[in-house]
């Protein structure tokens, strides 16, 4: 191997763009590792020369008075794990109608379901609140849930629908020349083949609705069920809580989502270039 | 044969019946109700549904507050579509050059789209935090400082003058390298053979680039445009947790006014009427694009 200085360039321009997106990630260790009496806004890129997990701690259960994210990590386990499921359930079914079964109009309806998906949510809030309230799920994670399941309805049936697509006719056309029926066909054919298209769509959902913070700031105000982005904000937000504080507490919200893409990215890439339609 | 058809194609309406009837109610209907709000007279706590016209759109157009939450989002759908597709792009051509350790690379480059917009707010508005002049600088300023580049410091989001270019920032950090997994991906798709022919007709890299590789991943730009242009105009998580309004609303955007004027001030029918106004500007992005691809695919 001879030096090629345009080879050690090229390294040296993509490691410079590395250290450009690490450096948030960085502070928030590196500050969230420091002490109380080491924190310095002006020394916030020096390493800790002490090594406290005290920050993590108050970010958990509080401090001074403050609440800690302890419980709103919990409330935002309690609203992801069944909304994601229930989402992928939803949109697997619907996917593979939209696959395979095509009555009249069917095209339509999918077109203006996706519709759904890029709408700002904004223009929907009012109404939602109004109706939430009205069937008495308003400021509960059961509200948050049915919200999230809801609008979750074009992602995942556009998802299931374009993974389906790809199953060879073949397949179907023998299933239904033994007698399988729309619901055969789905049981014996699609949902044994469905496991890539399950991951991809729960890590999708798991993410989005673990990050989300519109929804959770309209529909869950109050703090007994605020999921953990509402409450990193109110933590970060707040005067009196400690900076090594704030970023423990970013990194514990940020934690569940970075540790998917980290030990799943594969997946989650494939959600990534099928949320853009035809990828 | 026939009747069992008819009798499956009865089932698999039934079957999406309940998703189709939550979308037609949840997202046709209450956008429906939104813009009847917009025209109605609610701009107190209790529901007031009398009619009062274009009352509220007028109204919000002589609010010097919208009016500068529009500038800043066409500032920061510029700033934050542009800078994520070049920044994207240009990793991407870094990445496809047989590079070792790339799967390390695009792992560090796309991380952060894992992380929501507050994370995101709350790391970024300490980052950019300028410090003052009394107790020295901090974040990316004492960086620039300790590279010797310390004129290229700014008050960031402080300085009213281009506060929505800080938020810009951080949402570039954010999204570039969701460009850049598209692009990536784009590039894998063209075939080796068309670049070396352009090579053997005498064309030099950019050449190749500019008259090869860019026009064959055309849908792939088109896509991140859409993708990145609604994500840009639905604004609102990073802008809650990194600045808030800012000073002289310079950070502001109309997302932003909207769950304020609604949620705090309790201007319902205002509210509204901006979120219609948003809804109107994504639609124009977003209904050429979903016919486009429909039409694409009965084609195909």
């Amino acid at each position: 191997m001879r030096f090629n200085p345009a080879r050690f360039l090229l390294y040296l321009v993509l490691a410079a763009f590395a250290v450009y997106y690490l450096m948030p990630v960085y502070v928030l260790v590196v500050t969230s590792l420091k002490s109380f009496a080491e924190v310095n806004l002006y020394r916030m890129w020096d390493p800790p020369r002490t090594f406290s997990l005290e920050s993590f701690r108050r970010a958990l259960f509080g401090g001074m008075g403050y609440q800690g994210l302890g419980p709103n990590l919990l409330n935002s386990i309690i609203m992801v794990i069944p909304a994601t499921v229930i989402s992928a359930a939803l949109g697997s079914l619907n996917g593979y109608i939209f696959a395979r079964w095509q009555f009249r109009g069917a095209n339509t309806l999918f077109t203006l379901a996706l519709f759904g998906m890029f709408i700002p949510y904004q223009s929907i809030l009012i109404p939602l609140v109004q109706t939430l309230r009205s069937i008495g799920l308003y400021g509960s994670i059961p509200g948050l849930i049915l919200t999230h399941v809801i609008y979750g309805i074009p992602i995942t049936t556009l998802i299931f629908r374009n993974y389906y697509a790809t199953v060879p006719k073949e397949l179907v056309e023998a299933a239904r020349i033994d007698g399988a029926g729309l619901l055969g066909v789905y049981r014996r054919i699609m949902l044994p083949l469905s496991l890539p298209g399950f991951a991809v769509v729960l890590i999708w959902q798991f993410t989005s609705i673990w990050n989300d913070f519109l929804f959770a700031v309209t529909v869950a105000q109050n703090p007994a069920v605020q999921p953990v982005t509402v409450a990193l904000n109110n933590l970060a937000g707040s005067f009196i809580v400690e900076w090594n504080v704030q970023m423990a507490g970013a990194l514990l919200a940020a934690l569940p989502t970075l540790l998917v893409y980290i030990f799943l990215g594969r997946y989650f890439m494939r959600g990534l270039l099928a949320g853009s339609l035809k990828g | 044969m026939r009747r069992r058809i008819k009798r499956e194609t009865l089932l698999s309406i039934i079957l999406v019946l309940p998703s189709a009837l939550a979308i037609l109610v949840f997202v046709y209907g209450f956008i429906g109700l939104t813009a009847y709000v917009s025209f109605s007279n609610w701009n107190k706590l209790f529901p007031d549904y009398t009619f009062v016209g274009a009352t509220n759109y007028l109204r919000l157009f002589q609010n010097p507050r919208f009016v500068i939450t529009l500038r800043n989002l066409g500032v920061f759908t510029g700033l934050f579509v542009g800078g994520s597709l070049i920044l994207g792009f240009l990793l991407a051509v870094l990445l496809d050059r047989r590079i070792k350790a790339e799967g390390l690379f695009r792992t560090i480059y796309l991380y952060p789209l894992a992380l929501s917009f507050i994370v995101t707010g709350v790391v970024w508005r300490w980052l950019l935090n300028p410090g003052s002049p009394q107790m020295g600088s901090t974040g990316i300023n004492l960086l620039l400082e300790m590279m010797g580049l310390g004129f290229l410091k700014s008050g960031w989001y402080t300085d009213p003058r281009i506060g929505i270019i800080a938020v810009a920032i951080a949402a570039v950090w954010q999204m570039s390298g969701y460009v850049m997994a598209m692009y990536l991906a784009g590039l894998r798709g063209i075939p080796e053979e068309l670049r070396e022919a352009a090579r053997v007709d005498g064309a030099s890299e950019l050449q190749i680039y500019r008259f090869v590789v860019l026009p064959l991943l055309r849908p792939i730009t088109f896509g991140a445009l859409i993708v990145l242009g609604h994500i840009s105009l639905k604004i609102y998580d990073l802008v809650v947790a990194m600045t808030g309004p800012g000073p002289g609303y310079s950070c502001d955007v109309p997302a932003y006014f909207m769950w304020e004027l609604t949620f705090r001030a309790n201007r319902f029918a205002q509210g509204a009427g901006i979120a219609v106004i948003l809804l109107v500007i994504v639609s124009l992005l977003i209904i050429p694009y979903l016919r486009y691809s429909l039409r694409r695919e009965v084609e195909a």
